[in-house]
Protein backbone atom coordinates (compact mmCIF):
# COMPACT_ATOMS: atom_id res chain seq x y z
CA UNK A 1 0.00 0.00 0.00
CA UNK A 2 1.52 3.59 -0.84
CA UNK A 3 0.04 6.52 0.57
CA UNK A 4 2.82 8.38 -0.55
CA UNK A 5 2.63 11.34 -2.60
CA UNK A 6 1.41 10.06 -5.65
CA UNK A 7 -2.09 11.19 -4.37
CA UNK A 8 -3.94 13.15 -6.64
CA UNK A 9 -4.09 16.42 -5.03
CA UNK A 10 -7.14 16.18 -3.63
CA UNK A 11 -9.63 16.71 -6.28
CA UNK A 12 -12.11 19.69 -5.36
CA UNK A 13 -14.05 19.35 -2.96
CA UNK A 14 -17.80 18.98 -4.13
CA UNK A 15 -19.89 22.38 -4.07
CA UNK A 16 -22.76 22.38 -1.64
CA UNK A 17 -25.55 23.48 -4.32
CA UNK A 18 -24.37 22.62 -8.10
CA UNK A 19 -26.63 23.60 -10.56
CA UNK A 20 -25.66 22.11 -13.98
CA UNK A 21 -27.42 23.17 -17.01
CA UNK A 22 -31.00 22.94 -15.73
CA UNK A 23 -33.29 24.02 -18.10
CA UNK A 24 -37.39 23.26 -17.72
CA UNK A 25 -40.64 24.27 -19.35
CA UNK A 26 -44.25 24.31 -18.36
CA UNK A 27 -45.87 23.75 -21.70
CA UNK A 28 -44.13 26.26 -24.24
CA UNK A 29 -43.26 28.50 -21.61
CA UNK A 30 -39.75 28.00 -20.63
CA UNK A 31 -39.13 29.14 -16.56
CA UNK A 32 -35.55 28.08 -16.73
CA UNK A 33 -33.18 27.91 -19.50
CA UNK A 34 -30.02 26.28 -18.84
CA UNK A 35 -29.38 27.75 -15.75
CA UNK A 36 -25.72 26.83 -13.54
CA UNK A 37 -24.15 28.41 -11.13
CA UNK A 38 -22.94 27.02 -7.71
CA UNK A 39 -22.71 27.47 -3.86
CA UNK A 40 -19.52 26.95 -2.01
CA UNK A 41 -19.49 25.16 1.40
CA UNK A 42 -19.41 27.90 4.28
CA UNK A 43 -20.80 30.72 1.87
CA UNK A 44 -23.43 33.02 2.08
CA UNK A 45 -24.94 33.11 -1.67
CA UNK A 46 -27.78 35.26 -2.47
CA UNK A 47 -30.14 34.18 -5.53
CA UNK A 48 -31.62 37.53 -6.70
CA UNK A 49 -34.61 37.86 -9.49
CA UNK A 50 -38.06 39.44 -9.40
CA UNK A 51 -41.14 37.89 -9.47
CA UNK A 52 -41.43 35.48 -12.11
CA UNK A 53 -37.68 35.16 -13.03
CA UNK A 54 -38.08 31.10 -12.09
CA UNK A 55 -36.91 31.37 -8.44
CA UNK A 56 -39.66 28.76 -7.38
CA UNK A 57 -39.13 26.20 -10.14
CA UNK A 58 -35.83 26.21 -9.61
CA UNK A 59 -36.84 25.68 -5.41
CA UNK A 60 -38.78 23.04 -6.37
CA UNK A 61 -35.96 21.50 -8.38
CA UNK A 62 -33.73 21.71 -6.04
CA UNK A 63 -36.06 20.19 -3.06
CA UNK A 64 -36.77 17.49 -5.17
CA UNK A 65 -40.07 18.34 -5.57
CA UNK A 66 -40.02 17.88 -9.07
CA UNK A 67 -37.32 16.71 -11.76
CA UNK A 68 -35.70 18.82 -14.03
CA UNK A 69 -36.14 18.37 -17.89
CA UNK A 70 -32.10 18.91 -18.64
CA UNK A 71 -29.47 18.89 -16.31
CA UNK A 72 -28.79 18.15 -13.03
CA UNK A 73 -28.43 19.53 -9.13
CA UNK A 74 -25.85 18.16 -6.42
CA UNK A 75 -25.94 18.92 -2.93
CA UNK A 76 -22.48 18.12 -1.95
CA UNK A 77 -22.03 15.46 -5.12
CA UNK A 78 -25.11 14.00 -4.32
CA UNK A 79 -27.26 14.02 -7.37
CA UNK A 80 -30.95 15.04 -6.29
CA UNK A 81 -32.62 13.03 -8.85
CA UNK A 82 -30.79 10.03 -8.16
CA UNK A 83 -29.09 9.87 -5.00
CA UNK A 84 -32.27 11.94 -3.66
CA UNK A 85 -31.78 10.36 0.09
CA UNK A 86 -28.53 11.01 0.24
CA UNK A 87 -29.06 14.59 -1.13
CA UNK A 88 -32.01 15.89 1.13
CA UNK A 89 -30.12 14.64 3.81
CA UNK A 90 -27.89 17.16 3.43
CA UNK A 91 -30.25 20.00 3.01
CA UNK A 92 -32.30 21.96 5.29
CA UNK A 93 -35.33 24.63 3.75
CA UNK A 94 -37.17 27.47 4.85
CA UNK A 95 -39.91 27.75 2.42
CA UNK A 96 -41.36 30.56 1.52
CA UNK A 97 -44.93 30.13 2.92
CA UNK A 98 -45.22 29.47 6.03
CA UNK A 99 -44.98 25.37 7.02
CA UNK A 100 -45.42 25.30 10.73
CA UNK A 101 -48.76 23.21 11.95
CA UNK A 102 -50.09 26.32 13.72
CA UNK A 103 -51.67 24.27 16.20
CA UNK A 104 -48.72 22.19 17.02
CA UNK A 105 -46.52 23.46 19.69
CA UNK A 106 -43.36 25.06 18.67
CA UNK A 107 -41.72 22.20 20.23
CA UNK A 108 -44.39 19.37 18.68
CA UNK A 109 -43.21 21.09 15.11
CA UNK A 110 -39.47 20.48 16.08
CA UNK A 111 -40.24 16.67 16.68
CA UNK A 112 -42.00 16.12 13.57
CA UNK A 113 -39.65 17.41 11.81
CA UNK A 114 -36.81 15.36 13.93
CA UNK A 115 -38.99 12.59 12.81
CA UNK A 116 -39.16 12.92 8.82
CA UNK A 117 -35.46 12.87 9.31
CA UNK A 118 -34.91 9.80 11.41
CA UNK A 119 -34.09 11.59 14.62
CA UNK A 120 -35.69 9.88 17.50
CA UNK A 121 -37.61 11.82 19.99
CA UNK A 122 -34.87 12.20 22.60
CA UNK A 123 -32.00 13.08 20.54
CA UNK A 124 -34.57 16.07 18.48
CA UNK A 125 -35.76 17.33 21.83
CA UNK A 126 -31.97 17.69 22.70
CA UNK A 127 -31.04 19.57 19.35
CA UNK A 128 -34.35 21.36 19.69
CA UNK A 129 -33.89 22.84 23.05
CA UNK A 130 -30.84 24.04 21.97
CA UNK A 131 -31.77 25.35 18.48
CA UNK A 132 -34.89 27.11 19.72
CA UNK A 133 -32.55 29.11 22.24
CA UNK A 134 -30.19 30.46 19.70
CA UNK A 135 -32.78 31.85 17.78
CA UNK A 136 -33.62 33.15 20.57
CA UNK A 137 -37.12 31.66 21.56
CA UNK A 138 -36.47 29.21 24.99
CA UNK A 139 -39.24 30.76 26.40
CA UNK A 140 -41.89 29.88 23.80
CA UNK A 141 -41.17 26.30 23.11
CA UNK A 142 -44.47 25.09 24.07
CA UNK A 143 -46.67 28.18 22.71
CA UNK A 144 -48.53 27.06 19.70
CA UNK A 145 -47.02 28.19 16.43
CA UNK A 146 -50.12 30.25 16.26
CA UNK A 147 -49.54 32.69 18.98
CA UNK A 148 -45.85 33.35 17.49
CA UNK A 149 -45.70 36.67 15.14
CA UNK A 150 -44.12 36.63 11.70
CA UNK A 151 -40.64 36.71 12.44
CA UNK A 152 -40.28 34.11 15.41
CA UNK A 153 -42.41 31.82 12.91
CA UNK A 154 -39.72 32.42 10.87
CA UNK A 155 -37.44 32.20 13.32
CA UNK A 156 -39.08 28.77 14.09
CA UNK A 157 -38.79 27.75 10.66
CA UNK A 158 -35.18 28.33 10.06
CA UNK A 159 -34.27 26.52 13.65
CA UNK A 160 -36.24 23.30 12.46
CA UNK A 161 -34.97 23.44 8.83
CA UNK A 162 -31.17 23.09 11.39
CA UNK A 163 -32.36 20.17 13.09
CA UNK A 164 -31.06 17.34 11.14
CA UNK A 165 -27.81 19.44 10.59
CA UNK A 166 -27.37 19.95 7.10
CA UNK A 167 -24.36 21.35 5.53
CA UNK A 168 -26.70 23.60 3.34
CA UNK A 169 -29.80 25.21 3.99
CA UNK A 170 -32.15 26.97 1.37
CA UNK A 171 -34.60 29.86 2.07
CA UNK A 172 -36.63 31.01 0.30
CA UNK A 173 -37.69 34.57 0.17
CA UNK A 174 -37.57 34.07 3.80
CA UNK A 175 -37.78 37.87 5.18
CA UNK A 176 -41.18 38.49 2.69
CA UNK A 177 -44.26 40.26 4.39
CA UNK A 178 -41.61 41.21 7.64
CA UNK A 179 -41.23 44.34 9.14
CA UNK A 180 -37.82 45.73 9.02
CA UNK A 181 -36.48 44.82 12.75
CA UNK A 182 -37.94 41.33 11.96
CA UNK A 183 -35.95 41.13 8.75
CA UNK A 184 -32.52 42.60 9.84
CA UNK A 185 -32.81 39.86 12.97
CA UNK A 186 -32.96 37.33 10.16
CA UNK A 187 -30.83 38.15 7.93
CA UNK A 188 -28.52 38.65 11.20
CA UNK A 189 -29.26 35.06 12.51
CA UNK A 190 -28.54 33.42 9.13
CA UNK A 191 -25.02 35.22 8.65
CA UNK A 192 -24.09 33.96 12.11
CA UNK A 193 -24.62 29.88 10.89
CA UNK A 194 -22.61 30.38 7.98
CA UNK A 195 -20.11 31.86 9.97
CA UNK A 196 -20.53 29.73 13.61
CA UNK A 197 -21.75 26.40 11.72
CA UNK A 198 -19.74 26.82 8.48
CA UNK A 199 -23.52 25.70 6.78
CA UNK A 200 -23.42 26.88 3.23
CA UNK A 201 -26.61 29.37 2.87
CA UNK A 202 -28.64 30.26 -0.25
CA UNK A 203 -31.08 33.15 0.08
CA UNK A 204 -33.39 33.47 -2.60
CA UNK A 205 -34.83 37.25 -2.23
CA UNK A 206 -35.73 40.23 -4.49
CA UNK A 207 -34.50 42.59 -1.98
CA UNK A 208 -31.43 43.73 -3.29
CA UNK A 209 -30.05 45.44 0.02
CA UNK A 210 -30.46 42.25 1.44
CA UNK A 211 -26.56 41.82 -0.58
CA UNK A 212 -23.20 42.73 1.04
CA UNK A 213 -20.06 43.40 -1.63
CA UNK A 214 -18.41 39.51 -0.12
CA UNK A 215 -21.90 37.74 -0.45
CA UNK A 216 -21.78 35.42 -3.72
CA UNK A 217 -24.67 36.82 -5.90
CA UNK A 218 -26.59 34.20 -9.04
CA UNK A 219 -29.00 36.82 -10.69
CA UNK A 220 -31.45 35.09 -12.08
CA UNK A 221 -34.17 37.02 -14.50
CA UNK A 222 -36.55 35.57 -17.05
CA UNK A 223 -35.07 31.84 -16.88
CA UNK A 224 -31.61 32.85 -17.17
CA UNK A 225 -28.16 33.66 -15.28
CA UNK A 226 -27.27 36.85 -15.85
CA UNK A 227 -24.23 37.03 -13.59
CA UNK A 228 -22.99 34.37 -10.75
CA UNK A 229 -19.74 36.09 -8.90
CA UNK A 230 -18.91 37.73 -5.88
CA UNK A 231 -21.46 40.55 -5.25
CA UNK A 232 -18.10 42.79 -5.54
CA UNK A 233 -17.40 41.67 -8.95
CA UNK A 234 -20.86 41.82 -10.38
CA UNK A 235 -20.94 45.77 -9.47
CA UNK A 236 -17.50 46.06 -11.03
CA UNK A 237 -18.50 44.37 -14.20
CA UNK A 238 -21.97 46.29 -14.67
CA UNK A 239 -19.36 49.29 -13.86
CA UNK A 240 -21.60 50.37 -11.43
CA UNK A 241 -21.04 51.66 -7.71
CA UNK A 242 -24.02 49.25 -6.13
CA UNK A 243 -25.39 46.12 -6.09
CA UNK A 244 -29.23 47.60 -7.00
CA UNK A 245 -27.31 49.74 -9.63
CA UNK A 246 -26.09 46.61 -11.14
CA UNK A 247 -29.18 44.69 -10.13
CA UNK A 248 -30.89 47.37 -12.46
CA UNK A 249 -28.79 47.49 -15.23
CA UNK A 250 -28.59 43.83 -15.79
CA UNK A 251 -31.83 43.06 -15.84
CA UNK A 252 -33.23 46.26 -17.91
CA UNK A 253 -31.21 45.65 -20.52
CA UNK A 254 -32.85 41.95 -21.38
CA UNK A 255 -36.19 43.47 -21.58
CA UNK A 256 -37.05 43.19 -24.94
CA UNK A 257 -36.83 39.16 -24.40
CA UNK A 258 -40.62 38.11 -24.33
CA UNK A 259 -41.76 34.77 -24.89
CA UNK B 1 -9.87 8.40 -0.40
CA UNK B 2 -10.06 12.51 -0.43
CA UNK B 3 -7.61 14.52 1.69
CA UNK B 4 -10.95 15.97 3.80
CA UNK B 5 -13.28 13.20 5.16
CA UNK B 6 -16.80 14.01 4.35
CA UNK B 7 -18.76 13.64 7.83
CA UNK B 8 -20.74 10.31 7.50
CA UNK B 9 -24.08 10.57 7.11
CA UNK B 10 -26.10 7.89 9.52
CA UNK B 11 -28.13 5.88 6.89
CA UNK B 12 -31.88 5.72 6.89
CA UNK B 13 -31.74 2.24 8.97
CA UNK B 14 -34.60 0.32 9.84
CA UNK B 15 -34.89 2.11 13.37
CA UNK B 16 -35.09 5.49 11.26
CA UNK B 17 -37.44 4.15 9.36
CA UNK B 18 -39.99 3.84 12.52
CA UNK B 19 -39.50 6.66 13.79
CA UNK B 20 -40.44 8.71 10.57
CA UNK B 21 -43.25 6.44 10.16
CA UNK B 22 -44.22 7.31 14.53
CA UNK B 23 -43.82 11.16 13.69
CA UNK B 24 -46.09 10.97 10.86
CA UNK B 25 -48.94 9.12 12.55
CA UNK B 26 -48.60 11.09 15.97
CA UNK B 27 -48.85 14.87 14.24
CA UNK B 28 -51.73 13.46 12.27
CA UNK B 29 -53.37 12.41 15.41
CA UNK B 30 -52.30 15.82 17.55
CA UNK B 31 -53.54 17.57 14.48
CA UNK B 32 -57.28 15.56 14.26
CA UNK B 33 -56.87 15.89 18.18
CA UNK B 34 -56.84 19.91 18.05
CA UNK B 35 -59.72 20.46 15.10
CA UNK B 36 -62.91 19.53 17.30
CA UNK B 37 -65.05 20.41 14.73
CA UNK B 38 -63.48 17.62 12.14
CA UNK B 39 -64.40 14.56 14.55
CA UNK B 40 -67.67 15.75 15.52
CA UNK B 41 -68.65 16.03 12.27
CA UNK B 42 -67.01 13.03 11.56
CA UNK B 43 -69.34 11.87 14.00
CA UNK B 44 -72.35 13.04 13.37
CA UNK B 45 -72.61 12.44 9.98
CA UNK B 46 -73.19 8.80 10.27
CA UNK B 47 -75.64 9.02 13.25
CA UNK B 48 -77.76 11.57 10.94
CA UNK B 49 -77.96 8.28 8.81
CA UNK B 50 -78.67 5.73 11.59
CA UNK B 51 -81.30 8.03 13.72
CA UNK B 52 -83.15 9.24 11.16
CA UNK B 53 -82.82 7.60 7.68
CA UNK B 54 -82.14 3.77 9.15
CA UNK B 55 -85.34 4.92 11.80
CA UNK B 56 -87.33 5.73 9.26
CA UNK B 57 -86.75 3.05 6.41
CA UNK B 58 -86.55 0.27 9.69
CA UNK B 59 -90.05 -0.52 8.35
CA UNK B 60 -90.25 -0.25 5.04
CA UNK B 61 -87.35 -2.26 4.16
CA UNK B 62 -87.38 -6.11 5.64
CA UNK B 63 -84.13 -7.24 5.52
CA UNK B 64 -83.87 -11.31 5.01
CA UNK B 65 -81.73 -13.62 5.79
CA UNK B 66 -78.21 -13.10 4.15
CA UNK B 67 -74.24 -13.94 4.51
CA UNK B 68 -73.03 -12.91 7.26
CA UNK B 69 -76.14 -12.95 8.87
CA UNK B 70 -77.86 -15.93 10.51
CA UNK B 71 -81.06 -14.23 11.35
CA UNK B 72 -83.13 -11.24 10.68
CA UNK B 73 -81.61 -8.15 11.15
CA UNK B 74 -82.90 -4.81 11.84
CA UNK B 75 -82.27 -2.40 8.85
CA UNK B 76 -80.32 -0.71 12.05
CA UNK B 77 -77.93 -3.21 11.71
CA UNK B 78 -77.43 -3.88 8.46
CA UNK B 79 -76.25 -0.33 7.51
CA UNK B 80 -73.85 0.24 10.14
CA UNK B 81 -71.05 -1.20 7.68
CA UNK B 82 -71.95 1.08 5.37
CA UNK B 83 -71.87 3.66 7.70
CA UNK B 84 -68.26 2.70 8.73
CA UNK B 85 -67.18 2.30 5.14
CA UNK B 86 -68.43 6.05 4.68
CA UNK B 87 -66.72 7.59 7.67
CA UNK B 88 -63.72 6.23 6.17
CA UNK B 89 -64.77 7.62 2.60
CA UNK B 90 -65.04 10.75 4.01
CA UNK B 91 -62.15 10.44 6.01
CA UNK B 92 -60.06 9.14 3.03
CA UNK B 93 -61.21 12.44 0.61
CA UNK B 94 -60.69 14.73 3.34
CA UNK B 95 -57.38 14.06 3.98
CA UNK B 96 -56.43 13.93 0.22
CA UNK B 97 -58.07 17.53 -0.13
CA UNK B 98 -55.85 18.39 3.50
CA UNK B 99 -52.96 17.17 1.37
CA UNK B 100 -54.15 19.35 -1.40
CA UNK B 101 -54.58 22.18 0.92
CA UNK B 102 -51.00 21.50 1.89
CA UNK B 103 -49.07 21.28 -1.05
CA UNK B 104 -50.57 24.69 -1.34
CA UNK B 105 -49.22 25.86 2.34
CA UNK B 106 -46.05 23.98 1.67
CA UNK B 107 -46.36 21.08 4.27
CA UNK B 108 -47.09 18.83 2.16
CA UNK B 109 -43.55 20.32 0.89
CA UNK B 110 -41.75 19.39 3.86
CA UNK B 111 -42.51 15.91 4.37
CA UNK B 112 -41.42 15.59 0.70
CA UNK B 113 -38.46 17.46 1.21
CA UNK B 114 -37.36 14.17 4.03
CA UNK B 115 -34.66 12.08 3.03
CA UNK B 116 -37.28 9.08 3.60
CA UNK B 117 -38.36 7.29 0.08
CA UNK B 118 -41.57 8.87 -1.34
CA UNK B 119 -43.25 6.12 -1.70
CA UNK B 120 -42.93 5.34 2.14
CA UNK B 121 -43.27 8.91 3.16
CA UNK B 122 -46.69 8.58 1.04
CA UNK B 123 -47.48 5.27 2.95
CA UNK B 124 -47.39 6.72 5.81
CA UNK B 125 -49.54 9.79 5.61
CA UNK B 126 -51.74 6.89 4.25
CA UNK B 127 -51.82 5.34 7.38
CA UNK B 128 -51.47 8.38 9.67
CA UNK B 129 -54.99 9.20 8.20
CA UNK B 130 -56.33 5.32 8.62
CA UNK B 131 -55.22 6.03 12.31
CA UNK B 132 -57.66 8.48 12.86
CA UNK B 133 -60.33 7.56 10.75
CA UNK B 134 -59.65 4.19 13.09
CA UNK B 135 -60.51 6.17 15.81
CA UNK B 136 -64.14 7.52 14.16
CA UNK B 137 -64.97 4.22 13.79
CA UNK B 138 -64.64 2.99 17.03
CA UNK B 139 -66.60 6.15 18.58
CA UNK B 140 -69.31 5.43 16.01
CA UNK B 141 -69.35 2.12 17.14
CA UNK B 142 -69.64 2.88 21.20
CA UNK B 143 -72.60 5.32 20.62
CA UNK B 144 -73.86 2.19 18.39
CA UNK B 145 -73.65 0.21 21.10
CA UNK B 146 -76.24 1.96 22.97
CA UNK B 147 -78.23 1.87 20.37
CA UNK B 148 -78.49 -2.00 20.54
CA UNK B 149 -76.20 -2.57 17.18
CA UNK B 150 -74.34 -5.08 18.65
CA UNK B 151 -72.19 -8.03 16.93
CA UNK B 152 -72.88 -11.72 17.83
CA UNK B 153 -69.93 -11.84 20.02
CA UNK B 154 -68.01 -8.48 21.71
CA UNK B 155 -65.15 -10.13 19.45
CA UNK B 156 -66.55 -8.79 16.24
CA UNK B 157 -65.35 -5.50 18.01
CA UNK B 158 -61.50 -7.08 17.26
CA UNK B 159 -61.92 -8.67 14.28
CA UNK B 160 -63.35 -5.44 12.83
CA UNK B 161 -60.30 -4.00 13.16
CA UNK B 162 -58.17 -5.38 10.05
CA UNK B 163 -61.06 -5.05 7.97
CA UNK B 164 -61.03 -0.81 9.15
CA UNK B 165 -57.02 -0.93 8.53
CA UNK B 166 -57.74 -2.49 4.68
CA UNK B 167 -60.60 -0.34 3.84
CA UNK B 168 -59.32 2.58 4.89
CA UNK B 169 -55.95 2.20 3.34
CA UNK B 170 -57.61 1.48 -0.12
CA UNK B 171 -60.15 4.40 0.03
CA UNK B 172 -56.97 6.99 1.46
CA UNK B 173 -55.29 5.75 -1.39
CA UNK B 174 -58.01 6.24 -3.26
CA UNK B 175 -58.08 9.56 -1.83
CA UNK B 176 -54.63 10.38 -2.64
CA UNK B 177 -54.79 9.41 -6.15
CA UNK B 178 -57.70 12.01 -6.33
CA UNK B 179 -55.35 14.76 -4.72
CA UNK B 180 -52.82 14.68 -6.93
CA UNK B 181 -55.47 15.16 -9.65
CA UNK B 182 -57.39 18.10 -7.85
CA UNK B 183 -55.76 21.44 -8.56
CA UNK B 184 -57.71 23.21 -6.61
CA UNK B 185 -58.37 23.00 -2.84
CA UNK B 186 -62.40 24.42 -3.11
CA UNK B 187 -63.23 21.47 -4.58
CA UNK B 188 -64.86 19.46 -2.02
CA UNK B 189 -68.42 19.94 -3.72
CA UNK B 190 -67.01 18.31 -6.75
CA UNK B 191 -65.72 15.87 -5.42
CA UNK B 192 -68.79 15.02 -3.47
CA UNK B 193 -70.59 15.19 -6.33
CA UNK B 194 -68.48 12.88 -8.28
CA UNK B 195 -66.93 10.67 -5.85
CA UNK B 196 -68.45 10.57 -2.63
CA UNK B 197 -72.09 10.08 -3.42
CA UNK B 198 -71.67 7.97 -6.23
CA UNK B 199 -69.37 5.54 -4.70
CA UNK B 200 -72.08 5.35 -1.42
CA UNK B 201 -74.93 5.25 -3.34
CA UNK B 202 -74.10 2.31 -5.56
CA UNK B 203 -72.95 0.13 -3.22
CA UNK B 204 -74.48 -2.47 -0.86
CA UNK B 205 -74.17 0.38 1.65
CA UNK B 206 -77.73 0.72 2.16
CA UNK B 207 -79.73 -1.98 0.22
CA UNK B 208 -78.36 -5.41 -0.12
CA UNK B 209 -77.38 -6.13 -3.69
CA UNK B 210 -80.63 -8.87 -4.36
CA UNK B 211 -82.45 -5.92 -3.56
CA UNK B 212 -80.85 -3.93 -6.13
CA UNK B 213 -80.97 -6.27 -8.44
CA UNK B 214 -84.94 -6.86 -8.58
CA UNK B 215 -85.19 -2.81 -9.16
CA UNK B 216 -82.66 -2.09 -11.19
CA UNK B 217 -80.20 -5.18 -13.03
CA UNK B 218 -77.94 -1.98 -14.38
CA UNK B 219 -77.34 -0.61 -11.08
CA UNK B 220 -76.50 -4.07 -9.49
CA UNK B 221 -73.56 -4.16 -12.04
CA UNK B 222 -72.56 -1.23 -11.19
CA UNK B 223 -72.50 -1.87 -7.80
CA UNK B 224 -70.85 -4.99 -8.37
CA UNK B 225 -68.27 -3.10 -9.72
CA UNK B 226 -67.82 -0.68 -7.24
CA UNK B 227 -65.03 -1.02 -5.08
CA UNK B 228 -66.63 0.67 -2.13
CA UNK B 229 -69.17 -2.44 -1.86
CA UNK B 230 -66.31 -4.74 -1.24
CA UNK B 231 -64.85 -2.33 1.62
CA UNK B 232 -68.70 -2.35 3.20
CA UNK B 233 -69.12 -6.40 2.89
CA UNK B 234 -65.38 -6.84 3.92
CA UNK B 235 -66.31 -4.83 7.26
CA UNK B 236 -69.75 -6.87 7.13
CA UNK B 237 -68.54 -9.97 7.86
CA UNK B 238 -65.22 -9.18 9.87
CA UNK B 239 -67.86 -6.98 12.35
CA UNK B 240 -70.10 -10.85 12.41
CA UNK B 241 -66.47 -12.26 12.69
CA UNK B 242 -66.46 -13.47 9.80
CA UNK B 243 -64.17 -13.03 6.13
CA UNK B 244 -65.66 -12.76 2.76
CA UNK B 245 -62.44 -13.84 0.43
CA UNK B 246 -64.26 -12.43 -2.62
CA UNK B 247 -64.51 -8.99 -0.80
CA UNK B 248 -60.73 -9.49 0.66
CA UNK B 249 -59.25 -9.70 -2.40
CA UNK B 250 -60.53 -7.31 -3.85
CA UNK B 251 -59.90 -4.43 -1.19
CA UNK B 252 -56.72 -5.57 -1.66
CA UNK B 253 -55.91 -5.66 -4.70
CA UNK B 254 -57.61 -2.30 -5.13
CA UNK B 255 -55.33 -0.96 -2.17
CA UNK B 256 -52.04 -2.33 -4.62
CA UNK B 257 -53.43 -0.49 -7.33
CA UNK B 258 -54.73 2.82 -5.97
CA UNK B 259 -51.42 3.11 -3.84
CA UNK B 260 -49.39 2.08 -6.87
CA UNK B 261 -51.01 4.87 -8.84
CA UNK B 262 -50.46 7.50 -5.51
CA UNK B 263 -46.79 6.75 -6.38
CA UNK B 264 -46.52 7.00 -9.90
CA UNK B 265 -48.70 10.32 -9.62
CA UNK B 266 -46.20 11.81 -6.42
CA UNK B 267 -43.16 10.63 -8.92
CA UNK B 268 -41.19 14.04 -9.12
CA UNK B 269 -40.65 12.87 -12.70
CA UNK B 270 -44.00 12.77 -13.60
CA UNK B 271 -44.64 16.00 -12.94
CA UNK B 272 -47.92 15.56 -10.96
CA UNK B 273 -47.46 18.57 -9.05
CA UNK B 274 -46.00 20.72 -10.95
CA UNK B 275 -47.98 23.65 -10.87
CA UNK B 276 -47.98 25.99 -13.98
CA UNK B 277 -46.37 28.85 -13.41
CA UNK B 278 -45.24 27.83 -10.34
Amino acid sequence: MNFGGSLPVAAALPAALAVEGVSHAYGARKALDDVSFAVEPATFAVLLGLNGAGKSTLFSIVTHLYASKAGAVRIFGYDVARESGAALAELGVVFQSRTLDLDLTVEQNMLYQGALHGIGRREALARSRELIGRVGLADRRHDRARHLSGGQMRRVEIARALLHAPRLVLLDEPTAGLDIKARADILALVRDLVVEDRVGVLWTTHLVDEVRPEDSVVVLHKGRVLASDSARAVMEAAGTASITAAFTKLTAGDGEEEA
Amino acid sequence: MSAVELRMRRPFGLGAYLVCLQGIVWRESLRFLHQRERFVSALVRPLVWLFIFAAGFRQTLGISIIPPYETYVLYDVYITPGLIAMIQLFNGMQSSLSMVYDREMGSMRMLLVSPAPRWFLLTSKLLAGVAVSILQVYAYLVIAYFWEIEPPSLWGYVTILPALVLSGLMLGALGMVLSSLIKQLENFAGVMNFVVFPMFFASSALYPLWRVQEGSPWLATVCAFNPFTYAVELIRFAFWGKVDPVSLAVVLGCTIVFLAAAVVAYDPARGMLMRRGG
